[in-house]
């Protein structure tokens, strides 16, 4: 069945749509910022699937084995990038919450606003 | 061309790069300052000798480290490059020189070198963005940069900051994964990130599903980072909120470089190998900078603070420069292009006078700026000139690419006199927000003064005056000797469009 064979994709999009659900209806700030975290992950499985070569080993070459069939190494090491990239952005923005906690006493958003207003 | 000439592109990233962690060191007073604005001007003066080089007809290609382009990193300097990089390093060295007063009644001293070092940091992103050759590159320096421009956003002493930075963080990072996904599919599809290689082989695949959706995300998601409307809601207060020499910095270049990778992916990459993706392009955008131009110039009119009043008015900017490009013709491109640089100018110049204003009005609202032309006649003036440009009064660069996009849109038969409207009526919004803070401080008395006192003179720091001026004044000096914008911008076009008949 091609829905089943592409199960993996079908992570992807139903993570990345939790993901992206919690940030945009999410009213806490941490948790928009959990929210974040986890489209942030789903995109990393998008990275890891593609690598998989069926039948596919480990990428260390070998000069006295030949003729193997390797896994594609560089989505892996992209997403490595990427998951630095991932927690610096949730370190720096769970850094600017507690900011936001001191000088407002608060994290949530609607309270925030409504301290503004005034 | 000599040796040193030839790692200028990768100079231009590594100098601030390599210097932003030095800086943290550097703690006596003002040094910190010193040596972020010679790192800026030296980044500046890289990107002059690359702009000579560019315009001499030569294109820089660097592999980094030798190792040649299928595996190693390219770098790669062109025209456009070369517009925004003088955009980006030119801007942030007229901040940093003009903004030594502010930032220090803005940004505690202890607290000031790990400041400029995220500046640099923003300088040495930016700056990858636009030289970077491949994909994946391109997103780690888009990230590098947001990080840094997030922390100099929220770095100010206004608390609002902080929930604004927060907007700017989720907003931003959504927009960049969002580019990362799309950027996974077409390698998926074609197994390279370099968008040289990309342009050849992603012919093959054309068709295919995973390619549409790719080009989808990367379009949103770059539209996201660069504030097109209707996305630009991270943007009034993340510049309303910023430091003012931040907002100097960001206001002029930021946007446009997100702006400059959306173009680069959509016409180098998508643009004749997805049949009829010019159509839906145009089709998709159009309406979009038309809503930008006109929302962001009416909330502009309505706008009571200086700095958001501009802040909406960059909204609408970005709507001439996507009108330009979503025209999909030369000159159309030609007029977008010319108007990142020209806006730049007259942004850059605005802004640095609304931070001349700060220096003596601690509220920015519009009733309270009363009678601030006599005050600080000067820096009014500067506002003025950039005002001006804004406009796109004949004599200023505003003008010019102005008078490109009028010319392009009369290219486009019954649609064009609709554009032509457009452009107008955003003009002429523009000299209703403009004249609102003329009519505040020309024409209006100061309500605290006494009756018949004399005003006193009390101007901003003559460096930052100086500055501005200098900003000012380039303003008038493109809108007369146009040659290098415009050849950059033209040749630029024509490298975009050479694909299409």
């Amino acid at each position: 069945m091609e829905f089943l064979g592409i199960y993996y994709y079908w992570v992807f999009v139903v993570v990345l749509m939790i993901g992206f659900y919690a940030v945009v209806a999410k009213v806490n700030l941490i948790k928009k910022l959990i929210g974040l975290s986890i489209f942030q992950s789903a995109v990393f499985l998008l990275y890891i699937t593609m690598s998989k070569v069926s039948g596919g080993t480990a990428p260390i070459f070998n000069d006295e084995i030949t003729g193997l069939l390797y896994s594609n190494p560089l989505p892996q090491v992209l997403i490595l990038t990427a998951i630095v990239v991932g927690i610096s952005t949730t370190a720096l923005g769970l850094g600017i919450v507690v900011r936001i906690k001191e000088e407002y006493g608060t994290t949530e958003e609607n309270e925030i606003q409504e301290i503004d207003r005034r | 061309m000599t040796a040193p000439e030839l790692h200028l592109p990768v100079l231009q990233v590594v100098v601030p790069m390599l210097i932003a962690p030095l800086i943290v060191l550097l703690r006596p007073q003002g040094l910190a300052w010193a040596a972020t604005t010679a790192a800026s001007l030296l980044s500046f003066a890289i990107a002059i000798q690359l702009t000579t080089g560019v315009l001499g007809g030569h294109t820089y290609q660097y592999a980094l480290g030798g190792w040649e382009a299928p595996f190693g990193i390219a770098l790669e300097v062109n025209s456009l490059s070369a517009l925004l990089l003088l955009v980006l390093t030119g801007a942030s060295t007229a901040a940093l020189l003009a903004g030594k007063a502010s930032l220090d009644r803005q940004i505690e001293a202890h607290r000031q070198p790990l400041f400029f070092s995220a500046w640099l940091l923003a300088l040495a992103g930016l700056a990858g963005i636009l030289v970077a050759a491949d994909a994946f590159n391109i997103f780690v320096f888009m990230e590098i940069s947001s990080l840094a421009s997030y922390v100099l956003v929220a770095g100010g002493p206004d608390r609002r900051a902080l929930p604004a930075v927060f907007k700017y963080l989720i907003m931003g990072t959504i927009g960049a994964t969002f580019y990362l996904i799309g950027v996974g599919l077409i390698y998926m599809m074609t197994g390279t990130l370099s968008l040289a290689d990309m342009e050849i082989r992603i012919h093959e695949v054309a068709e295919q599903r995973p390619i549409l959706v790719a080009a989808g995300f990367i379009t949103v998601g770059l539209a996201l980072k660069a504030a097109v409307f209707p996305l630009h809601v991270w943007l009034p207060n993340a510049y309303t909120y910023a430091p003012h020499a931040v907002t100097v910095f960001l206001a002029a270049c930021a946007t446009k470089v997100s702006l400059f990778v959306l173009l680069k992916f959509d016409f180098v990459v998508f643009q004749h190998n997805l049949l009829g993706h010019d159509v839906q392009f145009a089709a998709f955008l159009m309406p979009l900078a038309v809503l930008a131009i006109l929302v962001g110039s009416a909330v502009a009119m309505f706008e009571s603070n200086v700095k958001r009043l501009f802040a909406y008015s960059s909204v609408a900017q970005i709507g001439y420069i996507l009108l330009g490009a979503s025209m999909v013709s030369y000159l159309g491109l030609s007029g977008g292009l010319l108007h990142i640089f020209n806006h730049a100018l007259s942004k850059g110049t605005l802004f640095l006078a609304v931070m001349c204003l700060s220096m003596q009005y601690a509220n920015l609202q519009l009733e309270h700026l009363a009678g601030a032309a006599r005050r600080m006649p000067w820096t009014m003036a500067a506002l003025v000139v950039g005002g001006l440009s804004l406009i796109g009064v004949p004599g200023t660069a505003g003008f010019v690419s102005k008078w490109y996009l009028l010319t392009a849109a009369l290219e486009q038969g019954a649609l064009g006199m609709f554009l032509i409207a457009v452009i107008v009526l955003g003009s002429l919004m523009a000299v209703v927000y403009i004249w609102r803070i003329i009519e505040a401080a020309w024409f209006t008395a100061p309500a605290e003064a006494p009756p018949g006192a004399q005003q006193m003179r009390t101007e901003a720091p003559t460096l930052m005056l100086v500055v501005t001026w200098l900003a000012a004044l380039s303003n008038i000096w493109f809108g007369l000797v146009t040659h290098v914008p415009r050849e950059l911008a033209t040749t630029a076009a024509a490298n975009l469009l050479r694909h299409l008949p």
